[in-house]
């Protein structure tokens, strides 16, 4: 430490310097990024659970139930599919700084996750299997319950920025709000997509 | 700029000062810096040793007769199923990240963690889990007692029939543990990543901060499969779900998928940042750099990777069918090849150096042995013929003591005296440092070994009685745990003493090479005056070239 050299090269670098550490946006998304990835293994290791009861227990489907009924899923879950397309409106119409189009795709959005919601509850009313009906009605309850849970989040965060662009100004420096909500949208969509496939799809 | 005085440093306008209040009242504030969380976490987890050690004194006061006399059966799973616990999530996980906490963004020269109050909340909910764990003494039916694996369908039993038993309050602690974790290695590794100070390529990073990357890397991608194990469980447990519970249809064996599939990667969430602080301070105090710094930095990497592979070795017994076993006998083997590369390149770095056998090197040194000795038995226990032999007896108990006192816990020892002038601004006595290392060295080896020669011949682990011709190798084992729970009194008469009155630690005691030396002791809020510019590799031990370059013009 006590000589130091100081070359012209690391002159010019450390004008790059402001980049490392201060890039706040840039590193929320990163770990928002990570915190997904890691979330998706908690997913996938339930659909791992799934795969091996079904594959190893004799008697899968509880006594006197068929199976599921596909068909309403399966509107609710192009539904879900389509709103992932809506909410990549709203990002883009920020970015145009069209604040309007922002929030009224944005509302779009929201009412299509809670139909979803809303579709799933109806369902959950008619099934003739309970949440403790052997590994198959826990598997089931537990991978649409928790799939629910962060469509709820999803909504919440979706509400949450929905508000906050009524507040002048917010929009303008940094989107990470924005970004890491649709990021988390999608997220939800794909889980879900696996999830209707495992479920519904191969029966 | 060595020695600035603290007071002289002035931060940059603009930038916002972190709201410490200042002296010891700041460790029981809500601080968002990391080094005070750093110290948080080392002080929460020391404490909890503390308690984790208390029970196994029991333990092993028990087990000093054949007979079960001291504690009934009850307290006995209790406390075994507490000490693992807490050792594991209470002392070993907390008190690494708090050395990765306080040394990382040091290390890499950076003003503070990515997520300061991210950070912050992950450490307040390491006391939540303590008091939670404490709590499930004084619910009715007492703590959980089926072990630290909480295997089902023991770990599903409720005789007392209430809902919220010590079982449900444990899995809440490992459930909110996890979440922090999960927290903490989001901030580990953006701030690693992303928050380098210029000049720092990954390459250039110290060993120390590799073995956090790896480490926190698993927990990212580990840690889910325990959350999600422990949710089913506590679902099956409360509301009668059937995942596990054969009387419902469930499969208690999938249970120990979910279970090991992090719990052995875990493994190498302790002992790769362990790793990490033998590869910081054999260098130091041999005067040499690193041996083969690059493959070192490497296999910490391939050791996470390839751990997430082996986790059905603590399953060959679990009716696991045989080709699977003899996947994952050649897999779990294949970690010792990364785990070797390291130790012969800390003894080439130790060979031929200029030691000084200060107490943070007699640590490592202590510690090192004991790996060896570890690694051997772990080998043995890869194979499946050994394993199906002494599985659940003593010799595994033995085995993986040599790994978390011998090696994790004199690894933290060697961490805590190392850094602790840095931390502290102040110098530990030296005499008294030695006189913990020697006292701890035989009681590690007096404690653990016999435990070798016990489980040979056959003793179960986790009884309370046993039969008398086990009577010798226990006694003897006893008296180790005594002689090393008396260890830590020196330990902590030295620690409260020089941090109090200890005499003033000069910026880089060791003439250690890294950016932490370059700060004062202990070091400003933020850090660094100036982002430092790197310009070498680390460990140039013996050589000429400096490490940092000074700054100048630099772009606030
Ligand atoms: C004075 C030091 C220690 C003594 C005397 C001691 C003694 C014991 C004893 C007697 C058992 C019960 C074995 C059984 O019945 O299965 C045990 C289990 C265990 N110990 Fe320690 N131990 C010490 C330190 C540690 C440390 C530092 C760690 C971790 C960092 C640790 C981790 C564990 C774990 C994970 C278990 C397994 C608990 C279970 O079977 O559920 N121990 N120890
Ligand atoms: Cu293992």
């Amino acid at each position: 430490m006590d000589s130091y050299i100081v070359s012209e090269e690391l002159q010019n670098h450390s004008h790059h310097a402001g980049e490392h550490g201060h890039d706040e946006e840039g590193n929320k998304m990163f770990g928002f990024i990570v915190f997904l990835l890691s979330e998706s293994v908690i997913f996938l290791s339930f659909f791992a659970g799934y795969i091996v009861y079904k594959l190893t227990t004799p008697n899968w489907l509880p006594p006197g139930v068929e199976g599921l009924e596909v068909r309403e899923p399966a509107i609710n879950t192009v539904v879900l599919v389509a709103s992932s397309f809506v909410i990549y409106l709203a990002e883009r119409a920020l970015q145009r700084h069209k604040l309007w189009g922002f929030r009224l795709f944005l509302l779009a959005t929201m009412a299509m996750g809670s139909y979803f919601l809303v579709g799933q509850a109806i369902e959950w009313s008619h099934l003739a299997f309970g949440f403790t009906t052997g590994t198959f009605g826990g598997m089931f309850y537990l991978l649409t319950g928790f799939h629910g849970l962060h469509v709820l989040t999803g909504i919440l965060l979706q509400l949450m920025i929905f508000i906050r662009s009524f507040i002048p100004g917010n929009y303008e420096s940094g989107h990470f709000g924005v970004n890491s909500t649709s990021l988390f949208w999608h997220f939800v969509d794909v889980i879900w997509i696996v999830l209707f496939v495992l479920l519904y799809i191969w029966q | 700029m060595t020695n600035v005085p603290i007071d002289s440093l002035s931060l940059p306008v603009g930038k916002p000062q972190h709201e410490s209040p200042g002296g010891w009242k700041q460790y029981f504030s809500f601080s968002t810096d990391h080094k005070v969380i750093g110290i948080q976490y080392l002080v929460t987890a020391f404490f909890f040793f503390l308690v984790g050690g208390i029970f196994a004194m029991i333990l092993r006061g028990e087990l000093i007769t054949p007979e079960a006399d001291l504690v009934d059966r009850t307290v006995y799973n209790g406390m075994f199923t507490m000490h693992g616990t807490v050792m594991l999530f209470l002392w070993t996980f907390p008190s690494l990240v708090g050395f990765a906490n306080y040394l990382v963004p040091l290390m890499i020269g950076a003003r503070d963690m990515a997520f300061p109050r991210l950070n912050a909340v992950a450490f307040w909910m390491v006391p939540v889990v303590g008091i939670l764990l404490m709590g499930s003494f004084f619910v009715p039916g007492g703590p959980a007692q089926a072990g630290w694996w909480a295997y089902p369908p023991v770990s599903l039993q409720n005789p007392t029939g209430n809902l919220i038993n010590g079982q449900v309050l444990w899995l809440l602690a490992v459930a909110i543990s996890g979440v922090s974790s999960i927290m903490g290695a989001v901030n580990f590794v953006t701030t690693i990543v992303k928050m380098r100070a210029p000049g720092m390529g990954f390459f250039r990073m110290p060993l120390f901060v590799w073995a956090v990357l790896s480490a926190q890397i698993i927990q990212l991608f580990g840690l889910p499969a325990l959350t999600a194990g422990a949710v089913m469980l506590l679902l099956d447990l409360t509301v009668g779900t059937g995942f596990f519970n054969p009387a419902n249809g469930g499969n208690p064996v999938m249970f120990q998928h979910y279970f090991w599939f992090y719990s052995h990667p875990a493994v190498y969430v302790i002992i790769l940042p362990v790793f990490g602080i033998f590869s910081e301070i054999f260098p130091v105090y041999s005067r040499k750099p690193l041996f083969g710094y690059k493959v070192v930095a490497i296999s910490s990497l391939l050791i996470a990777v390839v751990s997430a592979i082996v986790w059905v070795h603590h399953m060959y017994v679990s009716g696991t069918p045989a080709w699977m076993r003899l996947i994952f006998m050649l897999t779990t083997m294949f970690v010792s090849v990364p785990t070797g590369i390291k130790v012969f390149a800390w003894v080439a770095t130790i060979w031929g150096g200029k030691l000084r056998l200060n107490t943070p090197m007699l640590f490592a040194l202590g510690g090192l042995i004991m790996f060896v000795f570890a690694g051997i038995t772990g080998i043995m226990l890869s194979s499946v013929p050994v394993d199906v032999h002494v599985n659940n007896t003593y010799f595994v108990v033995g085995h993986f003591h040599y790994v978390l006192f011998g090696t994790v816990t004199m690894g933290l020892y060697a961490a805590i005296y190392h850094w602790f002038p840095k931390m502290t601004g102040r110098m530990y006595y030296e005499g008294w440092g030695k006189l913990h290392f020697w006292l701890s060295f035989i009681g590690t080896n007096l404690n653990f070994l016999p435990m070798h020669p016990l489980g040979l011949q056959g003793m179960l682990r986790r009884v309370s009685s046993y039969a008398p011709e086990y009577e010798f190798w226990n006694i003897i084992a006893s008296l180790g745990a005594f002689l090393l729970g008396m260890s830590t009194l020196p330990f902590i008469f030295n620690m409260v003493v020089s941090w109090m009155q200890g005499e003033k630690a000069p910026d880089n005691p060791w003439r250690a090479i890294g950016l932490e030396w370059l700060v004062s002791s202990p070091p400003p809020v933020e850090n660094f005056e100036e982002i430092p510019i790197v310009i070498s590799e680390p460990y140039g031990y013996g050589k000429s070239e400096p490490l940092v370059a000074e700054a100048h013009n630099q772009a606030q």
